[in-house]
């Protein structure tokens, strides 16, 4: 574990990066760029509270995700409400979704579990798809509405998301800090390691599971929110697939699984890899980019299956001895 | 509730249940011995679909006489598959694996995607496409029947090479120790790579049946991967025999579900009857 201090230090240059970084550079591409960078940095570190400290890999973040994004779109597309509130209310669904999904679900052990979250994100889904008041397949659309913060649509700059998402990242980061040194944080990590050791010290397994799990889904539902305020145009196919919810586990694997740091490097080469592979190859409509994309993942998985925080560990490692 | 549509029905359920179980059963083998979830499954079936495809389309080779090719091509799709992206990966955390074959899966689809574009192929005029028989009053389609058939004898192949053989005993084995098997003499790298291509080529045989009558398209797996891991975990891991069970179970529930509820909510349902099944038993149908 990293010393407060050096979480610190840390910290607080990555935030003064991510504050001056859209000011200085003006360009949309990678204005853009940050901003996938910050969601995927932030949701994925939700999932790494309960994937990564609490080892259980949940393939159904996809579920909590899309609910967030519908959330916050179709009452503005409906009634014009302002998607704060909208946000606060797909935060809310997403953690009673977690409670009813959390209570069958955390008796399952292993691969089980793992089919299970992925299972109940499937029937979410196809709930969705036939759901007519948010027009099913289609998906729906952010309808042109004044911009502004009420409505948080803004046609001509890309910062307000910037430096929303950057708060939102910032409080899950810390939390997540605050989390892996607190009493719970041991919690969930005996429960990682040795479940039954665990309750029989007198943990809670279950409820700690699912203190992790309720606190996971609001996070990447008020993410998914800011997803569908951002791209204007969501759809089940999209916001409730198995590739957010695999995307989001894998930045969390690629950057290190249940380290402070992981989400962020692994977003940094995900996101980096996605965004510029689809800007230069992806005008084609031949999936070019996909084919670049999935080679890459594959090759950094049979590189570097410790991930990058392993790589780095073993790099410093070797310069210490020298 | 007129009962000739209600045989009917249970004869499409059947016949399409015992593609599934073949589909999974290859998942659930690679599953049982290497604790690997495969996520390319359902893109392996979509390449020995293409691959008969394009035998016939081309060289007019009839999809049912180019089986074995396809068999063979696809054992080795899984062998190599082991070679190159699962073998350095033993010994890590089962998640990268899982990531690394959902890495293989985008790499694949998009890949043929770029070579055949995205239209859907249908096959007219093999020998078993488009025929119907009927008994007593229920039809039978032939390509969907003799599927069925084939991928029955197929898995009871599997069942006897698992239970009979010197290979299965092996493989066995190496699913219940590695080490110990290692100890005894075995070469579990090669019981691993071999697993790796029989799984592949289960798919072989079922994407070979397959496109007979289901149009083929480079995202065709995607359904079929979803549906495998649910059968499998539905039946209890490593349990061939749950996976094949399973299987049949879920070609009802689709088919059923399909003509009383809605074609649109057929696969809802299969994942409800899972999560159903697994608060009641959790390990699955016949696991424990």
């Amino acid at each position: 574990m990293q010393s407060a201090k050096q979480f610190t230090s840390i910290f607080g240059g990555v935030l003064v990066l991510f504050l001056v970084a859209p000011l200085i550079i003006r360009d949309t591409q990678f204005q853009h760029l940050m901003i996938m960078l910050l969601l995927f940095t932030t949701l994925s570190q939700a999932w790494n509270l309960i994937g990564g400290f609490a080892g259980q890999v949940s393939l159904g973040h996809a579920m909590f995700f899309g609910i967030g994004a519908y959330a916050a779109m179709a009452p503005l597309n409906q009634w014009g409400l302002t998607p704060w509130i909208g946000m606060a209310i797909g935060g809310l669904v997403a953690m009673v979704a977690a409670v009813i999904v959390g209570y069958p679900v955390f008796r399952l052990k292993g691969h089980y579990f793992v089919i299970s979250t992925f299972a109940v994100a499937e029937v979410v889904r196809e709930l969705f798809s036939n759901w007519d008041w948010v027009d099913g397949p289609i998906g729906l659309d952010a309808p042109l509405v004044e911009q502004g913060w009420r409505n948080f649509m803004f046609y001509h700059t890309k910062l307000p998301y910037h430096y929303t998402l950057l708060i939102f990242f910032a409080v899950v980061m810390f939390v997540a800090f605050r989390m892996e040194r607190s009493r719970m944080g041991y919690y969930f990590r005996a429960i990682k390691q040795r479940p039954e050791a665990a309750q029989a010290m007198g943990v809670n397994i279950t409820l700690f599971k699912q203190y992790a799990f309720i606190i996971s889904a609001f996070f990447t539902a008020i993410c998914g929110s800011m997803y569908g305020l951002y791209v204007l145009h969501i759809e089940p196919s999209t916001v409730l697939s198995l590739d957010i919810s695999i995307k989001i586990v894998l930045i969390a694997v690629l950057g290190g699984i249940g380290s402070l740091w992981g989400p962020l490097l692994g977003a940094t080469i995900l996101i980096s890899l996605q965004e510029y592979s689809r800007i230069w190859l992806g005008g084609t409509g031949r999936g070019i980019d996909l084919i670049v994309l999935g080679a890459l993942i594959v090759i950094i998985c049979v590189y570097e299956p410790n991930g990058i925080v392993g790589l780095i560990k073993r790099f410093s490692r070797k310069k210490r001895k020298a | 509730m007129d009962l000739t549509i209600f045989l009917q029905l249970i004869i499409s359920g059947l016949l399409i249940g015992f593609v599934f179980s073949l589909i999974a059963v290859g998942l659930s083998l690679i599953w049982g011995v290497m604790d690997i979830l495969n996520f390319a499954h359902g893109e392996f079936l979509m390449l020995a679909m293409f691959t008969s495809f394009f035998l016939f389309a081309q060289l007019g080779i009839d999809p049912l006489y180019s089986l074995p090719i396809v068999v063979i091509v696809l054992y080795f799709i899984g062998a190599g598959t082991y070679r190159f992206v699962i073998k350095p990966l033993l010994g890590y955390t089962v998640l990268i694996a899982l990531l690394a074959t959902f890495g293989l899966s985008i790499l694949i689809r998009n890949l043929v995607l770029f070579f055949v574009g995205p239209n859907y192929r249908v096959i007219n005029e093999s020998i078993l496409a488009g025929k119907t028989f009927s008994i007593g009053g229920l039809y039978f389609s032939v390509p969907q029947s003799v599927a069925a058939l084939l991928c029955i004898l197929v898995t009871y192949g599997i069942y006897l090479l698992l239970t009979k053989s010197k290979f299965g005993r092996a493989l066995r084995a190496t699913s219940l120790d590695k080490d110990t098997a290692m100890l005894m003499g075995i070469n579990t790298n090669r019981i691993f790579e071999i697993t790796f291509g029989i799984g592949a080529a289960c798919v072989g045989v079922a994407g070979g049946l397959l496109v007979n009558f289901y149009a083929v398209f480079p995202e065709v797996g995607l359904n079929f991967t979803v549906l495998a891991f649910v059968i499998v975990a539905l039946g209890g891991f490593g349990n061939n025999g749950g996976a094949f069970l399973a299987g049949i179970l879920v070609g009802l529930v689709t088919t059923m579900g399909g003509f009383f509820i809605g074609p649109e909510y057929k696969y809802t349902l299969v994942f409800l009857l899972y999560l159903v099944v697994i608060t009641i038993r959790p390990k699955g149908l016949f696991g424990w």
